[in-house]
């Protein structure tokens, strides 16, 4: 790697005193695994109060960047602020402040329900009648105090996440960290779970997630960044960055034939742009319906045709020529 | 990444709450805790009963005589603190560490791996003493207790204990599968049936001998014989050295691993 070592940044005063409603600041910040380099130098700001999203595919530094953020992971070069704090030196203190959902549930199968929240608590040396009301009160928010006495095998994969978002706001957090919250669940439990999230922002914590579902990130995410192969591509809110980077609308469309490539040179004119995809043509064009009536015009008759508003999925298409959902 | 710098805004006796979380799990499995008492209650009871007949008096080191009974009880009670300890230590930790991920969520917390491998080791002792201590209870009501020195029987045991439960968990961070460990038992079989436990050390050929004395079961069993028969030299001191050393190199490796493979 050979770039400078960790912390002489002195000669940028950004890094050196971040402002107090930063409480993440990071500057070329950077992981190896090995020859891996996972995160490959990114700066982010993340505000009090803010919701702040990572969204990327499987494998794009996301989740490597939550860990150093988290404290539980060492940057290989770089600065990083986390509440004003050093994670290398710090990392106990900022903790102490954080709340964690990771990706994978981490849950205690040896312990009920409410004593996984009763001993995550103590873990940050909360007394034990502050736990207990805490952890009654967070069950109800996730909607779980009829099932507080259950094992947790017993729960579902929406309510062993439920529950995973719960434990991580037991010890009140300033800064809420999930890591791909709703991968792996059903429709329902998603929303439910975003509407807790929401209500969650509502109330001022600030949270920090990492996505590979662009409605996710349009639903909860102020500002995002999209990140790939751990290198940040772009930044901004979401309406914002479709706006920058895609038309207002797109048009869908899907041919029976193997000829892709043919016909999007004929479509070529009708839209700012042709995207080729395995099944399918996008045309982005700022009125779609019209694209449609266009194609309908020259002849062509596809199988299917969808008019749609661009969406972070576009963006990211355009921005890395890849779809997000791999 | 360093794991015995920073603050620790829980202070020193953070590994506390680990301890808490592993006495709520074994309180809803007491039958398992139990059962920890039965093994070398059994191999008493049957050396006692049968061997005693066949074998005889032995006489020790500072000329007393005691039973065979009496010789070999002070070895079931190290052989059990050497076990029990183990258990916790080495299968315990490494289905928290690689199976139910108990530690990756404890170290989101403000605790640290030297935490997490106090907490554990401190929770192996505590079931170790329990143990040890029921057994000292059951030589005295058989009348195997030839000193007062005998209470301490489960002092000995939480010092034989911190060796092995350091040693276990500090190997069971390199272990890759269940089948690894396999290697843990081939060390403590032979070390069972050759540590000086059931006959004396005068009687190994002489080639031997010093390898046995290498060995830490031998110094555990020497600290208990010593305190059960009441027959005391320099040997248990010894014996204390290198079990409370053993066991702290394995405290230190053991947070130094935790560290390693946690917070990568």
């Amino acid at each position: 790697m050979g770039a400078r070592p960790l912390g002489q940044t002195a000669d940028r005063p950004d890094v050196a005193d971040p402002p107090l409603d930063v409480l993440v600041h990071a500057r070329g910040l950077r992981k190896s695994y090995g020859q891996l380099e996972a995160v490959r130098g990114i700066d982010v700001t993340v505000r009090r109060g803010e919701a702040f999203g990572f969204l990327g595919p499987n494998g794009a530094g996301k989740s490597s960047t939550m860990r150093m953020i988290a404290a539980v992971s060492t940057a290989s070069d770089g600065s990083l602020r986390v509440l004003g704090m050093d994670p290398a030196t710090d990392g106990p203190a900022i903790r102490a402040r954080l709340g964690v959902c990771p990706q994978d549930d981490t849950l205690d199968s040896e312990l009920t329900v409410r004593e996984n929240l009763l001993v995550y608590g103590r873990f940050f040396g909360l007394s034990r009648a502050e736990v207990a009301r805490r952890a009654d009160e967070l069950l109800a928010f996730v909607q779980l105090g009829d099932r507080a006495g259950a094992r947790v095998e017993q729960l579902s994969g929406g309510l062993k996440r439920r529950l995973t978002v719960a434990r991580s706001l037991i010890n009140e957090p300033e800064l809420l960290m999930l890591d791909e919250p709703t991968t792996g669940l059903d429709p329902q439990a998603r929303h439910l779970l975003w509407d807790r999230l929401f209500r969650l922002k509502q109330q001022g914590t600030t949270l920090l997630l990492t996505t590979h579902y662009m409605d996710e990130a349009e639903q909860l995410c102020d500002r995002l960044v999209v990140i790939d192969e751990g290198v940040i591509v772009a930044e901004g809110s979401p309406a914002q960055l479709i706006r920058d980077h895609s038309s207002r609308e797109v048009c869908e469309l899907r041919f029976g034939v193997d000829d892709h490539d043919g016909v999007a040179a004929r479509l070529a004119h009708l839209g700012e742009r042709v995207e080729v995809l395995p099944d399918r043509l996008l045309v982005y064009a700022a009125d779609g319906e019209s694209v449609a009536q266009a194609v309908h015009d020259l002849g062509l008759t596809p199988r299917s045709t969808l008019v749609r508003r661009s969406t972070l999925e576009d963006v990211f298409l355009r921005l890395t020529g890849r779809s997000l959902a791999d | 990444m360093s794991t015995g710098v920073v603050r620790p805004p829980l202070g020193r006796f953070a590994a506390q709450h680990l301890v808490a979380r592993n006495y709520l799990v074994y309180r809803r499995d007491w039958v398992v805790f139990v059962t920890g008492f039965l093994e070398p209650l059994l191999y008493l009871l049957s050396i006692g009963l049968g061997i005693q007949q066949l074998v005889g008096d032995f006489v020790l080191a500072d000329g007393s005589r005691v039973t065979y009974t009496e010789f070999v009880a002070p070895a079931m009670l190290a052989a059990s603190a050497m076990n029990g300890s183990l258990f916790d230590a080495t299968f315990g930790v490494f289905f928290k560490l690689k199976y139910e991920k108990v530690y990756d969520a404890v170290l989101a917390t403000p605790l640290r791996p030297v935490d997490v491998a106090v907490g554990e080791l401190v929770w192996s002792l505590l079931r170790a003493a329990v143990y040890a201590a029921a057994f000292v209870a059951f030589m005295a009501i058989l009348g195997l207790t030839g000193s007062w020195w005998a209470l301490l029987g489960p002092v000995a045991a939480v010092v034989i204990g911190y060796a092995f439960a350091g040693a276990g968990m500090a190997l069971t961070t390199w272990m890759r599968s269940w089948q690894d460990f396999d290697f843990i038992t081939l060390a403590v079989l032979p070390m069972f049936l050759f540590s000086a436990t059931f006959f004396p050390l005068n009687r190994y050929p002489d080639g031997v001998q010093w390898l046995v004395q290498l060995t830490p079961l031998y110094h555990g069993v020497v600290l208990c014989r010593g305190l059960t028969t009441g027959a005391l030299g320099v040997d248990l001191l010894v014996a204390v050295a290198y079990l409370v050393a053993m066991g702290s190199i394995g405290l230190a490796v053991s947070s130094r691993r935790l560290g390693t493979l946690l917070l990568r």
